[in-house]
């Protein structure tokens, strides 16, 4: 027999004696303690638990003896499935509360990229690679509160892509701001500028998937002097290469 | 200094026509003060200290900061003349019993309504019983009588007199709750990188949220509080994240492509609308359920940001878009479409809706161009009548206005001091307070309640 029902039966034999040691005349037996509140249950399953980049698994679960079963924060059924579709592998966590306490189970879905076919590999950058990129790749810089390329920056980039094709490099363009705009528009403003760089790249030939860009606003300030020198070195396209 | 000089020019322009004033009519200052809840009389209050109960030593030093912090919130609440201290009697009442109703209701003090009580430390806990009489009307009727046990720690006693403050605000201020337990969320950088912080309304209790470990920006706390929205940068993009309350860590929020940035909650805490270059590479308005799911594009200029919600109907969207050049505030149903123009010149930004839906807060350089320093005030704009009024004018960076719950307070980011730190005012411009001081502070957001 099972713990919780022998321990009953020995509560009860306790009982029985005491009643009978003390010279209780009470004919009836004296009622068993309630049971303790049953153990909380709780499990978790992805299905698949490996998937490619843009595709989905299932997660299921199940408790037992549970009020308050929540999937990372958000109250669900006590048991129920969610289709999920991770970009990276990520850990789910269940929480089910019930009078005996909590239990938490977790399930994990892994991510690996999608699988595409082969490209021409490029060539591991070397160090030379990161020299040679600083050197023809520059930062261009623009007006206040402008997106638009000047001529020497069109210019520049139209040369940097011919070596960026040439060489098969994956560049990320970085845009920002100078200080004295207002941080969540600069965010917009330096996205509208990395945004430019990359149309200029495209036109002159570089292909989508080797441009990569990102705003950093007014965060990642080059010199911080109030003055329009270093306002101008702020507002600007950054270039990295990506290894 | 400061404030005497807003003071003044606001009741300047309160008190003289369009042509001193610049923009607005006195008839649409009234409407504008009306909205803001702050155009009736104010009831005239007494706050006498609440007295020692015992000489317990942990008693006095509990008193004091309760004393402190009930006064202070009823001077903030905006909706009352506190009665100067040098007017009152020598009495201290600390039972209703003590009260001599006419001595607080005649002249010099002239109270409308008196609020007392005693405060005693026993065995570890502080309990507390306040009163509000009213003084004026014979027999000086209660108006309302609460008690209260908690810890004996200064914490508990500003969260004691926050309740009973609040409880008092209600019950005299147009059935308005009180913002005396409300919270602001800000970005600060003083534990090295910007992170999300929170603090009490009052500027009290400080204290760190996220540890992203990067940079954290544009906190939103969510309307029930549980959950607190913000982007965050990863090793490749801005992402919106969010931090359980509850739990105390970062809970799982769809990634999508691009950057995705300025987080907004609906006030029935079901929609979530943020910026996202994810479609085109420019960032454009975007908005999801609650957990991230089922983004949809609702913006169709690019180059926008910073949406906001009506919080009366959720049936609108305020939002910021550089469309035209300089960026400018429009506003559209929250299906995308009757889009408006707001602002019509300057560079316009950080729109809030206030509580009642009747007005938008923004900052504003009216007069912009590259020859002009970047000083921003902020503004208060009527959305019906599109009348405006400007709250603050002491130069500077003026931004990220926030509303508070009752619609009569917004903290805002200001740099006046010499680097950015966050202030609470007035939506008429008095009682200006700078709430911190350490770091650098800012994109402050008040809580739903």
């Amino acid at each position: 027999m099972n713990k919780s029902t022998s321990n009953r039966i020995v509560v009860l034999g306790v009982l029985a004696f005491l009643m009978v040691a003390s010279g209780c005349k009470k004919k009836e037996a004296a009622p068993p303690p309630p049971p303790p509140p049953k153990a909380v249950v709780a499990n978790l399953t992805a299905n698949p638990t490996s998937i490619e980049a843009g595709q989905s698994a299932t997660l299921t679960w199940s408790t037992e003896n549970a009020t308050d079963v929540a999937l990372d924060g958000n109250k669900v059924d006590p048991s129920g499935s969610q289709t999920v579709s991770p970009t990276q592998t990520t850990t789910y966590h269940l929480t089910a509360k019930g009078a005996a306490g909590t239990q938490e189970a977790t399930a994990q879905v892994s991510v690996t990229p999608k699988a595409t076919p082969t490209p021409t590999p490029a060539p591991t950058p070397t160090v030379t690679d990161d020299q040679l990129f600083a050197q023809m790749v520059k930062d261009v810089y623009f007006d206040y509160d402008k997106a638009d390329l000047r001529p020497d920056a069109q210019q520049s980039l139209a040369q940097a892509a011919q070596l960026i094709k040439q060489k098969g490099w994956k560049v990320q363009i970085e845009g920002n701001c100078d200080d004295r705009g207002s941080t969540e528009y600069n965010l917009s403003l330096g996205e509208h500028r990395a945004d430019s760089a990359k149309q200029a790249l495209l036109q002159a030939g570089v292909g989508a998937d080797a441009i990569k860009t990102i705003s950093y606003g007014k965060e990642k300030p080059q010199c911080t002097e109030q003055n329009e020198d270093c306002w101008q070195k702020n507002r600007r396209d950054h270039f990295t290469l990506l290894h | 200094m400061v404030k005497a000089k807003t003071i003044a020019v606001t009741k300047l322009c309160f008190m003289t026509l369009t042509v001193l004033c610049g923009f607005l009519s006195a008839a649409a200052q009234d409407r504008i003060k009306i909205e803001l809840n702050m155009g009736q009389e104010r009831p005239r209050i007494a706050v006498p200290d609440f007295k020692a109960a015992n000489a317990d030593p942990q008693t006095a030093p509990l008193n004091t900061v309760f004393n402190q912090t009930l006064w202070n919130d009823l001077d903030n609440a905006g909706i009352f003349d506190l009665v100067a201290k040098s007017f009152y009697p020598s009495q201290q009442p600390g039972q209703p019993q003590e009260l001599q109703a006419k001595a607080w209701g005649d002249p010099p003090p002239n109270a409308g309504v008196i609020t007392f009580g005693n405060l005693g430390v026993n065995n570890g806990k502080v309990d507390v019983q306040g009163w509000l009489y009213d003084v004026k009307n014979p027999g000086a009727p209660q108006i309302l009588g609460k008690q209260y046990k908690e810890d004996a720690t200064p914490d508990m006693a500003r969260v004691i007199a926050h309740r009973f403050a609040d409880e008092i605000i209600a019950r005299l201020g147009s059935g308005i709750a009180g913002i005396a337990e409300s919270q602001i969320y800000f970005v600060s950088t003083r534990s090295g990188n910007k992170e999300i912080w929170s603090m009490d309304y009052d500027g009290a209790n400080q204290k760190q949220v996220t540890k992203l470990g990067s940079i954290a920006l544009s906190p939103r706390i969510s309307p029930d509080g549980s959950r607190l929205a913000y982007s965050g940068l990863t090793r490749d993009s801005w992402q919106i994240m969010m931090y359980s309350m509850d739990l105390g860590r970062t809970v799982a929020f769809p990634r999508n492509a691009g950057d995705n940035f300025s987080p907004a909650w609906a006030s029935d805490g079901t929609k979530i609308a943020f910026a996202s270059s994810m479609h085109s590479g420019r960032s454009e308005i975007f908005v999801a359920d609650a957990n991230g799911g089922g983004a949809r594009r609702l913006s169709t200029g690019k180059g926008d940001v910073s949406p906001v919600f009506n919080p009366k109907t959720n049936g609108q969207i305020a939002w910021v878009s550089g469309r035209t050049g300089l960026p400018q505030i429009y506003v559209m149903d929250a299906d995308g479409s009757n889009v408006q123009r707001m602002t019509d010149q300057g560079y316009a930004v950080s729109p809030a809706w206030s509580p009642n839906g009747l007005l938008l807060a923004f900052a504003w350089v009216r007069n912009y161009g590259p020859g002009v320093l970047g000083g921003s005030d902020i503004y208060l704009m009527d959305i019906a009548s599109r009348q405006i009024i400007q709250l603050t004018h002491d130069g500077g960076r003026n931004d990220f206005p926030s509303w508070s719950p009752d619609g009569r307070h917004i903290v805002f980011q200001s740099n006046r001091t010499g680097n950015e730190q966050i202030w609470s005012v007035l939506a008429d411009g008095t009682h200006l307070q700078q709430l911190t001081r350490q770091g650098r502070n800012s994109q402050p957001n008040w809580s739903f309640k």
